[in-house]
């Protein structure tokens, strides 16, 4: 077998294969996936001269750790942590050389949730629908790392740009969202709009791929009822029963039957997938 | 119709009915497959909507689609999907007793309507189809069950639909079908698609 591979050591809490997702099959019930912080996913991959979307491993908050059969480079970016080579400190947010059969360690989050681990060549697991990514709303992909699982990597692309460092925005310490009302704004009450966006409210523990769930107070219906299903965007903020906003991440179902209050901008996204349960979260509204 | 705003990048198409929300979307198709429509990264049909998600100007289009004079859903050329399916469910004498007819009346007026593909949602390849009347729609079960067989034939509401893998539902069972509603590996990997003419043909049970 080529040394074109690595093995799980400890595939950690939730490690699963990502790129850049799959587009263009919602209309079939097929989610979009794709990495859920992808600005970390592109930094990661330039800092090894890959494409920014090619496959790269995320992590969920305890990292992971997997032996290379051969001498590859690696970077690690995301939310920061510590970061060793068969035992020895190595560097966070740039290039690593791993040398054949060491093991790269990739500690837990000291801050945020998901770290991106980046192989010069991308990780080459098997694509789906032309996509490697994990889907775990409908079982799309590879499935989650586990110990002992052998993933195959991608030849390098030749003559790639290669950079040193890229900047990383950091995790805030309060997710802002900013929201544009609606499409069934008009299903809440005046009082339920207001308190979505002067509020505070907190993210869950339960929150996941599919959305970030929050804490806070309840939003009032106006609207009694059921909504009749209806197509879903990544940054929609659905209300359940329960009143609390639920953000729709990258796993998150194409069709849904709760209103849908308001859109996450596309650029606040991302923050969302770095959010440690209990970080305080605004939504500002926006035209 | 009305045109509501999604975020900055999408457009939700309302209608007065299912019927005419898949008549704009067949119409988007045939538009889209001829070069007149705006890039669009999707197009997703649901009860009685069609989202478009991954619009470059969606107020632009908003205007333009409002303009539009939309056909009658006339049927497909191509021919209907059959699924053959043994009538056995759980729930077909539940369904046989909401309809008022014998449970082995169900598979003959299930089987005797064509049916379309209004959606899809809920599991990749998971089609709502509509065409049963609706004096036999039936409500969902009061408590789910926690794993449903893949190839389950099932009903909810207006909608029939065929559960492409094993997975928690609410649907009422009346029936199993040996054909794969979903294959990653195969072209297309979705048996049902949005728009397609579905049969459903009785098969006999060996033994019976």
């Amino acid at each position: 077998m080529t040394d074109r591979a690595f093995a799980v050591v400890r595939a950690g809490a939730l490690t699963t294969v990502q790129d850049g997702g799959r587009c263009g099959y919602a209309h079939l019930g097929v989610p979009r996936s794709g990495a859920l912080d992808p600005h970390a996913a592109a930094l990661v991959n330039r800092l090894v001269g890959n494409r920014g979307d090619a496959a790269v491993l995320e992590t969920t908050l305890d990292g992971c750790a997997v032996r290379s059969r051969g001498a590859v480079t690696v970077a690690v970016g995301g939310a920061p942590c510590a970061v060793t080579v068969d035992g020895r400190p190595a560097a966070w947010g740039t290039s690593v050389r791993v040398p054949a059969g060491a093991v790269l360690e990739v500690g837990a989050a000291v801050r945020g949730v998901r770290s991106y681990v980046a192989f010069a060549g991308g990780v080459a697991a098997e694509p789906v629908l032309g996509s490697r990514s994990t889907d775990l709303l409908s079982g799309l992909g590879p499935a989650p790392l586990a110990d002992g699982v052998v993933l195959p990597l991608g030849i390098p692309p030749a003559g790639a740009p290669h950079y040193d460092a890229v900047p990383w925005p950091g995790v805030p310490r309060e997710l802002v969202l900013r929201v544009r009302l609606g499409p069934r704004h008009d299903w809440f009450t005046g009082e339920a709009l207001r308190v979505l966006t002067t509020r505070a409210y907190r993210v869950s523990a339960s929150s996941n791929r599919i959305g970030l769930r929050t804490e806070g107070p309840a939003l009032e219906r106006a609207v009694p009822g059921e909504l009749p299903s209806e197509g879903m965007v990544l940054g929609a903020v659905q209300v359940p029963p329960d009143g609390r906003p639920v953000v729709f991440l990258a796993d998150h179902p194409t069709t849904g039957g709760y209103p849908v209050v308001a859109v996450v901008h596309e650029r606040d996204v991302a923050a969302a997938a770095q959010a440690v349960p209990g970080t305080p979260v605004r939504f500002i509204p926006t035209r | 119709m009305r045109a509501l705003a999604v975020g900055g990048r999408a457009l939700l198409l309302e209608f007065g009915g299912g019927d005419e929300a898949q008549a704009f979307h067949a119409e988007l198709l045939r538009r889209r497959a001829a070069g007149a429509l705006p890039a669009v990264r999707e197009i997703v049909p649901a009860a009685r909507t069609v989202l478009l998600d991954g619009v470059e100007e969606p107020g632009r289009l908003a205007e333009d689609v409002a303009g539009w004079e939309v056909p009658p859903l006339h049927a497909r050329v191509e021919p209907a999907v059959e699924v053959p399916v043994r009538y056995d469910g759980p729930d077909l004498a539940e369904v046989a007793a909401l309809w008022g007819v014998a449970p082995d009346e169900v598979g003959r007026i299930h089987a005797g309507v064509e049916y379309r593909v209004a959606f899809c949602g809920f599991a990749p390849g998971f089609g709502y189809l509509t065409g049963l009347p609706e004096r036999y729609g039936v409500p969902r079960r009061a408590t789910p069950r926690t794993a449903v067989p893949a190839g389950s034939v099932a009903l909810a509401g207006p909608y029939t639909g065929v559960y492409p893998r094993s997975s928690p539902g609410g649907w009422q069972l009346i029936g199993t079908t040996d054909v794969t509603l979903w294959d990653p590996a195969r072209e297309p990997a979705a048996l049902l698609s949005p728009g397609a003419r579905v049969r459903f043909v009785p098969v006999v049970r060996e033994g019976a």
